[in-house]
């Protein structure tokens, strides 16, 4: 599904190297999990694969089911099934949030050669699925994640997520800002799109979100590469150990 | 004092190429319009309150070529239910128009004001617009007093089952229309008026608004389509206590365009919001211009003014509030603010406060931007093309303006204009 190879990434306005030569292969079907310290580079993979501004590749590859996809436009990689659940969903005053959802859904089907949905058929099937989100018609309506709590964005994103349904989901620390109830729901809503032909990039700082969305790998990011893969297992070491233990013992 | 020679042989110039309408009972206040051009002399570059938009093409003698454009779309407003009063190049229409009798309403051609020996409107001619006149000089809006080739009079006494319309259609490249147009909203009267259309080459337009205590008049006008057309246009309102009076003007194209807009609240309890749109892109100059004078008690004013701008385009807001010694529990509002998307364009902001009451809520701000890139990085995350998300975002940036239109169906109708406009530009 996804396939990332010697990645390295520097900003654009700086010389900083934040990705030293990432290697990361997401299978469909499957989980992975990528945990790390603070300043690691684990938000920056997430740009760079979704195409941000800012960042520059001196090296490397990604490839989603086989295409390179670092020189595609931000929305052309979404059309080819990438998605990126952002850490801090962006507020954009005097968008409805169903028109954006609309333009969104009807563009990739566009860009894929499909036939656009119906205002009819478009709401009964966002109904539905903002239902089982907790997502109200006011939420809807209102622009997007404009004065949305914390819990409200991150539900959102998962609506947006179901609505589109991704080749392949990064969901950028997810739980950051979230209680346990809402946690819960969002965890949920993930995993009801966990399907064999999807794959999951799941960003997290903590053990407790991979209670709720269970991965098949995790990653530990360090210092701008991959120092260590493992199991559930590896979580939970991490929850008992902290980082440095791993570190210690990787160097 | 004598005028700067410039200016003097620039307004006789102007005045040279005129001649004062036959006009009976209004031949007075014409006249007195005409001495205050004169006493006044006509807009230079040099005057302050003209710093930022040249009035060179609105002033000088012959009016510029500017080519008939023609429209690819349904006229605004037609679908709606309306009473329609149509000039041609400035000139009325009466096959084209409607019948001018309705309920409630009563609509008179200017140069039928004497021979029907109408009171109120011979009362009002000319009236607001030389109160207009300080503390700042609007020297086009005497010419126009003056010079009125035509215009209609509306005496409002109900409330008006549908909007009245003035279509505006633009035939002759090289037309020079001056229309002056007086109403009358009595004690508790409601009109919506709606105006569309570049109307001329070039168009001097001036309204007269007196509003009774408690009337209520509602204004959305659309400057038309034509890219060449100039126009300078002057709105006078006077506000009775508890009247209303909301205005939104949306422009898109014309490489000229100063809106004036002079308003005073002298009843208390009287609320007053002025809106405006524009969208412009290359050969597009576009001001708004708005002198608001508070001088009651709680009174109400909202000034909201959005441009977007591109590819050269230059868009100015001067935009005052006054005050007044006694006008306590004031609430005035005034935002203006640009979307650049480009770096070759510019929005040039002058607002003003002048404040001589003690017990008032006044505010103002004024910003100009570029595109939100964060808003705009999230939309194409989603799939979303660029261009479709600007699009998105500009008719966003737009809102808190078209808002301002209280009917939801003209507001679609203004909305689906400014789509319209996005959608051919890029």
């Amino acid at each position: 599904m996804l396939e990332i190879k010697n990645l390295h990434v520097k900003l654009e306005d700086e010389e900083k190297q934040i990705l030293k030569g990432v290697d990361l292969k997401v299978e469909a079907g499957k989980v992975h999990a990528i945990m790390g310290p603070n300043g690691s580079g684990k938000s920056t993979l997430s740009y760079v694969l979704s195409g941000r501004d800012g960042y520059e590749v001196t090296e490397g590859s990604a490839e989603l089911e086989g295409e390179d996809i670092l020189d595609l436009e931000p929305e052309e990689r979404a059309a080819a099934g990438m998605f990126l659940a952002f850490q801090y969903p962006v507020e954009i005053p005097g968008v409805g949030n169903m028109t954006f959802l609309r333009t969104a859904v009807n563009a990739q089907r566009k860009a894929r050669g499909e036939e656009e949905l119906s205002a009819s058929d478009f709401l009964k099937i966002i109904r539905a699925k903002a239902k089982t989100l907790k997502i109200d018609a006011d939420m809807l309506k209102r622009p997007v994640n404009v004065g949305f709590s914390g819990g409200e964005k991150k539900r959102n994103e998962i609506l947006q997520m179901a609505m589109l349904e991704p080749k392949l989901c990064i969901l950028d620390e997810t739980d950051s800002g979230l209680d346990v109830d809402a946690m819960k729901l969002v965890a949920e809503g993930v995993n009801a799109l966990r399907d064999e032909g999807r794959g999951f990039l799941v960003i997290t700082h903590y053990q407790r979100l991979l209670d709720h969305i269970k991965p098949d790998v995790v990653h530990i990011l360090a210092g701008g590469r991959i120092v260590k893969t493992g199991g559930p297992e590896l979580a939970l070491e991490v929850e008992n150990n902290g980082y440095a233990g791993i570190l210690a013992e990787e160097a | 004092m004598a005028l700067p020679e410039v200016k003097q042989s620039a307004t006789e110039a102007r005045l040279s190429a005129l001649t004062l309408p036959e006009s009976g009972c209004l031949k007075a206040a014409r006249q007195a319009a005409l001495s205050r051009v004169q006493t006044m002399g006509l807009p230079s570059r040099r005057d302050e309150y003209w710093k930022y938009t040249k009035p060179d093409t609105l002033v000088q003698a012959e009016a510029l070529k500017a080519a008939v454009f023609a429209a690819d779309e349904t006229p605004m407003f037609n679908a709606f239910d309306r009473l329609n009063i149509v000039f041609v190049d400035g000139v009325f229409d009466a096959e084209a128009s409607d019948d001018l009798a309705l309920e409630g309403v009563a609509i008179d051609r200017i140069e039928d004001i004497c021979c029907k020996d109408i009171h109120w409107a011979k009362d009002l001619y000319g009236v607001l617009e030389a109160r207009g006149q300080t503390p700042v000089e609007r020297p086009l809006a005497a010419l126009n007093t003056a010079f009125a080739t035509d215009g209609v009079a509306i005496r409002v006494t109900g409330k008006v089952s549908k909007p009245i319309n003035f279509t505006y259609v633009h035939s002759d490249e090289n037309s020079d229309a001056i229309l002056h147009h007086v109403i009358r909203v009595e004690n508790g009267a409601e009109v919506t008026v709606l105006e569309n259309g570049p109307a001329a080459s070039r168009f001097n337009k001036c309204m007269e608004i007196d509003i009774a205590d408690g009337g209520k008049l509602h204004l959305v006008r659309a400057q038309g389509r034509d890219h060449e057309r100039r126009a300078a246009t002057h709105l006078f309102a006077r506000l009775g206590t508890e009247s209303v009076f909301k205005s939104f003007t949306l422009t898109v194209n014309g490489v000229l365009t100063r809106n004036e807009a002079v308003i005073e609240l002298t009843g208390d309890d009287a609320v007053a919001h002025i809106a405006g749109a524009c969208v412009g892109d290359g050969d597009f100059h576009h001001d708004d211009t708005v002198f608001v004078t508070h001088d009651a008690v709680n009174c109400e004013s909202r000034q909201v003014f959005k441009k977007v701008l591109r590819n050269g385009a230059t868009g100015v807001f001067q935009g005052k509030i006054l005050v007044k010694e006694g006008a306590q529990k004031t609430d005035g509002y005034q935002i203006s603010q640009s979307l650049l998307l480009d770096g070759d364009s510019q929005f040039l902001a002058k607002p003003e406060l002048e404040i001589y009451a003690d017990d008032v809520a006044c505010s103002h701000g004024s910003t100009s931007g570029a595109i939100d890139e964060e808003g705009l990085f999230y939309l194409r995350s989603r799939g979303v093309p660029h261009a479709e998300a600007t699009d998105l975002m500009t008719l966003a940036f737009l809102a808190e303006a078209v808002e301002e239109i209280e009917d939801p169906e003209i507001a679609a109708d203004i909305v689906s204009r400014l789509e319209g406009w996005l959608a051919r530009r890029r």
